[in-house]
Formats: structure tokens, sequence, C-alpha cells
């Protein structure tokens, strides 16, 4: 599966949203889905899924699905376009 | 009656990363769990004292053992030994947030530097090892974490209020995580050590040392391994109904 796509098939899996419903524009707090506890295991299923550890602070700054995309390439993460 | 025998194998297969393990009650509770079959990852500062050790269990225990050493009070070496831990070993079972430093001072006396040097392992080192490890529990569905703090911070101690407001603090840590990381299936405990015989008693004076002993209901100095064994227990699938506990292990301290 294509990176960008298991990036978005891991936050529809974990919010519980239809994956047509994930996009770059989803920010933290702008579904009642995305909570703060959402967040966490947010961050444990990116985290399995692409093999990386996040800093602390890259995760109280990652506030939407783009924000998240940008994290997957710093950490060295290759996404598709 | 709970095996302590050492050949129940209560933990085989599981992972678990002792701080402070390089001496005292830190290097029992190694011993403990490795004897009931864990894969031992020690963390302590010293790099050779801490091959020393791990030399030393991976003759007396059939079991794999691996050394961390760094910092805990140090936020980019526990992110740097969390990262090496999760490329090369991926499993995460137990934490013992043992790593700990005693601070001996009347509050006036208590330096800026003492404070917060106390603070930065007792309780921030805690904080930072949890976060990582809470995360790499979770990818397996379960966890325990065992916060190994003192009975000083229930009893007070003139001349430990810094040492006992940071073990306080570390309880408070205890009951919070064992709420926030319920949701993942770890459970979260805490141990009270009373007076251990270890290097750290040494710290304490004579007149100290009596004086205390003199509130021991049991009459006598505790043993790093009977602290040890109630860590196992709780580390253990026989605490399995336990969370947001604290255990004191102090031959009943009157205080």
């Amino acid at each position: 599966m294509p990176a960008t796509e298991k990036l978005y098939q891991t936050f529809a899996q974990v919010l519980k949203l239809p994956r047509d419903q994930i996009h770059d524009g989803l920010a933290y707090n702008s579904v009642p889905q995305w909570d703060s506890v959402a967040h966490m295991a947010l961050v444990v299923a990116l985290e399995e899924a692409f093999d990386i550890m996040l800093d602390t602070d890259d995760i109280i700054d990652m506030s939407s699905v783009a924000v998240a995309r940008d994290l997957l390439t710093r950490y060295g993460v290759a996404l598709d376009a | 009656m709970l095996d302590v025998s050492g050949n129940g194998r209560l933990l085989t297969g599981k992972g678990a990363l002792i701080t402070g393990a390089s001496r005292g009650i830190g290097l029992a509770i190694a011993r403990r769990l490795g004897a009931e079959g864990a894969t031992l990852h020690l963390n302590a500062r010293d790099p050779e004292r801490l091959a020393q050790v791990a030399d030393e269990l991976r003759q007396s225990l059939a079991v794999p053992v691996h050394v961390h050493a760094f910092d805990v009070a140090d936020p980019d070496q526990v992110k740097s030994a969390f990262r090496s831990y999760q490329a090369q070993f991926k499993q995460l079972d137990i934490l013992v947030n043992n790593a700990g430093i005693m601070s001996n001072a009347m509050v006036a006396m208590s330096s800026v530097k003492q404070i917060e040097t106390t603070f930065a392992t007792n309780v921030h080192g805690a904080i930072y090892c949890a976060q990582y490890a809470s995360r790499l529990m979770a990818r397996s569905g379960q966890g325990v974490i065992v916060n190994i703090g003192s009975r000083i911070a229930d009893l007070g101690h003139a001349g430990q209020s810094v040492y006992a407001a940071s073990k306080a603090a570390l309880d408070g840590l205890t009951r919070s995580w064992a709420k926030e990381f319920s949701s993942m299936n770890i459970r979260v405990n805490g141990v009270h050590p009373g007076m251990i015989d270890t290097d750290l008693l040494a710290e304490i004076n004579e007149a100290q040392q009596a004086k205390v002993l003199s509130q021991i209901t049991l009459g006598r100095i505790g043993q790093a391994d009977e602290v040890a064994r109630v860590v196992l227990f709780l580390a253990s699938d026989m605490a399995s109904y336990m969370t947001g506990q604290i255990l004191a292990v102090d031959g009943g301290m009157q205080g």
C-alpha cells in the first residue's frame, strides 16, 4: 500500500471514520472522534505502522493530517505524492 | 502461595526495562524478574558498572540481558535510548521506574541544584521513560509500569523533605497513569520501600537509622529482594486486576 494511503487508512481506523472523510485538512478536535485519547491512539498506530518513535514535541504539534504527513517525511518515511 | 523460588517462570516471553538497575533495589528487581524468565533490559548511567552487572546476571540467570546506559534525567538521552530500543527490540512489557537519588538536607539548606537534580531524576526521569514505554506497550495491547517510591513520601522525614516531595510526586504519577493508560491495557502500580539495606542507607546517619529502626514493627531493616518480590508480583499476571495501587514494603513502619 502506498505510504500516503497507509497514513489515511491509519487515521480512518483509529478515528473510526470512513476513509473518504480523511483528508489533509482534517484537524485535531475538529471532529468528536479526534480527542486527546484518540490522539495518543493515533500516535501509537502511526509509530507502529511506520516503525518510528515520535518526539514529544512532535506529538503535541501533530494538529492535522497534513502536519502528520510532514512529520512522517521528517522521520524518513518516503511518502508518495 | 506465590512461588518465589525462581522456578515458576512467571515472566517468560516478557521484556522488562529496569532503570537504576546497577545496584541496590534495582539490581535485586532485575535479578528477581530475570529469575522468572523476563528478558532483562538494564539501565544505569555508568556503562562499565552496567556491563559488569549484566555479565553477572547472564551467568546466574538463563535469560537474555541487554544494557542501556543513559541518564533518565536527560530527555534527549531517554529519547535516543528508546529509539534504539524500538529499532532493535520492538517489544516492551514491563517498565520499572526505579532510578532515583536520595537528597539529605534540611529544607533551609537545600540548594537549587539539589532540588532540581532530585526532581529531575526521581520525577522527570520517570515521566520521560513512561512517555516512550507506554507507546511501545500500547503496540502489543498490554503492559505494566511499576514506580519505586518511598515510605518517606507518606511519613515525611526531617532532613529529607525534597526527597519525600519527589517521591510523593511519583505517587501522583502512579495514580494518574493508572487512569490515563487504562485504555491501552497498561497497569500502573507503585511500591514504597521502607528502610532497606542498600547503599542509600549509608547516607542516613546512625542516629537517624536507630530512630527509624525503633519504629519498624518487624524490628529489622529490609532486604532489597523483599522489595523485588513485591515488584515481581505487580509485574506479573498475579496482579492482573490491580492498578493505581501503592504497596508499602516496610516491615510495618509507624513513622
